[in-house]
């Protein structure tokens, strides 16, 4: 996707997300409730994957701690929205709360993003899932935000429009981040670190940049999430959250934006359809993960070599 | 003075119980250098293992809690995880030995996950935490001030007598010396005339045995076991393997010992207590910043 194309799908995206929330949340349509609930529920899943694939799939640098950040950027925007109207009237606070959450998971980014300075491989995605952890624990012992029994009566501004207007956004900046003359150096981060170095690429700048990034665009999915759901419980975070969204970007191929957010909408709607089979949900979840592994490592949408460069 | 003491007893026994988990983890790493996340699922299946195995042993010894009965469930479940661990690297690791590390990483927390949500299934073990039986008879002493039971002494008495066996195992015989050459260079060894497969086959059902004996040990200490009680000591003894520097047999013990011991002292603290889940990465991140390959670690250049 060179850079006009991606611009193309900016547009287009937001125009389409803009009459979707048009459409969609107008009465005499009639949507059902619980398909407009799925539908935010992929466009979160989206940014969250296309995020994660910037720092795991561009950059190469693993990470397992992203629930960590949208838990920060979830509960800093639940708690500005409370702090502005607490009664939910007052929507133009929305932006404002999503930019906060966004600004702070940014800044839990470069707080990991400091110690993969120094850690490579499986160190570094010990450490990540070591924060993501720290943050459930201290969000567990947060009062002020509801502690372990979760944070209730978030105001309910999430819509259609704002979901896929941002994963639109998120697309594009990172899609156009990557594809830059600054954005090579991700790249050479990830094919290898040692001659990228000797090459005079910053590559502990690089790294840093992709946590910050990846977190700014998680604590914004945090947000929607939070005024989605309208009650944040610090469970809901765990590891098993993180590992949802690195399925999401190995099922997509590491470092193809288009297909880690084809695999984002599929392993969104697969848990939906097998609800039928709620006993065995999670058995069969698992039993994909690994055969994927086995069968398509390379992603479900990759038919041929990487020729460098995001697609 | 006396709490410190007794703070010190409590950090032992827990301490050792990861260090005994993370001889598993450290032993797989150094063979095949990726992380076994379904060890912690194994230790699980172990106590499990205990758990069913106890009636029968109880009858056919004509009495439960003998110190014979405890060995035998011990070996038995050992030896059913050994199997299992053998069986899972040979079904779900070996296709995947030369694709990138990253692909076998996410199989082995899906093997894992699959363990986990297959156990917690209601025809299986249920998701309801279950009482453990008492295998040994338990003595308690005091000191003063200080109490503490058999278990306590019995579980760093267990780590010391299998980190000396697996000391053993890996420097003093002809296996163990395979070992360190798949560890050293998997190819070259191979060449040499070692069998790879078999080796590593050999390391995963010797972990997995570390693993069922710390299940035992850690679901003697608890009030019961459920399907998930392996996940909160098997990460922290992955940190403990990390922090002792992944892959150092005598590290693992280390690691395990700092880890249990710290957390029971900052856990003791009241105003930290509540926090406790987080200690553990806490020091992890911390020592990992000064020394990034782990106390006992080598640090290693990385040569083009």
């Amino acid at each position: 996707m060179s850079l006009p194309g991606a611009k193309r799908w900016l547009l287009l995206g937001i125009a389409l997300a803009a009459v979707a929330s048009h459409f969609a949340h107008s009465p005499e349509l009639g949507l059902n409730r619980y398909y407009l609930g799925v539908a935010v529920d992929v466009g979160i899943a989206i940014i969250l994957a296309v995020s994660l694939n910037l720092i795991n799939g561009h950059t190469g640098q693993f990470s397992l701690g992203h629930a960590g950040f949208m838990a920060v950027g979830g509960y800093t925007a639940a708690k500005i929205s409370l702090l502005i109207s607490p009664a939910g009237e007052a929507a133009w606070g929305f932006p404002l709360a999503l930019l906060g959450g966004g600004l702070l998971a940014a800044l839990a980014g470069l707080l990991v993003g400091i110690p993969s300075l120094r850690l490579r491989g499986d160190y570094l995605a010990i450490v990540t899932l070591g924060f993501g952890e720290i943050i459930r624990v201290a969000v567990q012992n947060m009062e002020s935000v509801g502690a372990a029994s979760g944070l209730k009566g978030i105001p309910k501004y999430t819509t259609l429009g704002w979901t896929f207007g941002l994963a639109a956004i998120t697309i594009y900046v990172i899609t156009a981040l990557v594809n830059s003359t600054y954005g090579r150096g991700f790249i050479a981060v990830h094919d290898d670190e040692v001659a990228a170095e000797s090459m005079g690429i910053p590559t502990t700048r690089y790294k840093v940049t992709a946590f910050v990034t990846g977190a700014f665009f998680a604590g914004i999915a945090g947000g929607l999430y939070a005024h989605h759901k309208q009650f944040l419980s610090p469970t809901g975070f765990d590891f098993l959250k993180s590992i949802d969204i690195v399925v999401m970007v190995i099922l997509g191929g590491m470092g193809r934006t288009a297909g880690v957010a084809a695999a984002a909408v599929i392993l969104t709607l697969l848990p939906e359809s097998l609800r039928a089979f709620s006993e065995y949900r999670m058995i069969i979840y698992s039993l994909l993960i690994i055969l994927l592994m086995m069968l398509r490592p390379q992603g479900l949408f990759t038919f041929q070599r990487k020729q460098g460069g995001a697609s | 003075m006396d709490w410190l003491l007794q703070q010190l007893i409590n950090g032992l026994g827990l301490g050792s119980i990861y260090a005994l988990i993370a001889l598993g983890y450290t032993m797989v790493y150094g063979v095949l250098r990726f992380i076994n996340f379904a060890h912690s699922d194994i230790l699980m299946l172990g106590a499990f293992a205990a758990l069913y195995l106890e009636p029968h042993v109880s009858r056919m010894l004509g009495g439960p809690q003998s110190i014979l009965g405890a060995i035998l469930i011990a070996a038995v479940a050992a030896g059913l995880c050994a199997l299992l661990g053998i069986l899972i690297e040979f079904l779900a690791y070996r296709p995947l030995r030369q694709r990138p590390r990253l692909a076998v990483l996410i199989t082995a927390i899906g093997v894992s996950l699959l363990i986990e949500f297959t156990a917690q299934h209601e025809k299986v073990f249920s998701a309801k935490t279950q009482f453990f039986p008492r295998l040994l008879p338990e003595h308690s002493f005091q000191l003063g001030q200080v109490y503490f039971s058999s278990t306590d002494l019995l579980v760093p008495a267990v780590t010391a007598a299998m980190l000396a066996a697996m000391w053993f195992i890996v420097q003093k015989t002809r296996t163990g010396t395979a070992m360190r050459a798949v560890s050293f260079n998997q190819q070259a060894a191979s060449l040499m005339g070692v069998n790879v497969n078999r080796i590593i086959s050999f390391t995963f059902g010797l972990g997995s045995a570390l693993a069922a004996i710390a299940g035992i040990l850690y679901a003697m200490k608890a009030p019961g076991i459920e399907p998930l009680m392996g996940v909160q000591p098997g990460l922290r003894a992955f940190i403990a393997a990390v922090l002792g520097g992944i892959g150092n047999l005598p590290g693992a013990v280390v690691g395990g010992l700092v880890l249990g011991i710290l957390e029971t002292f900052l856990g003791g603290i009241p105003w930290l207590s509540s926090y406790r889940d987080g200690i553990a990465f806490a020091i992890l991140i911390l020592i990992l910043l000064f020394k990034p390959a782990g106390l006992l670690g080598k640090a290693t250049v990385e040569k083009v």
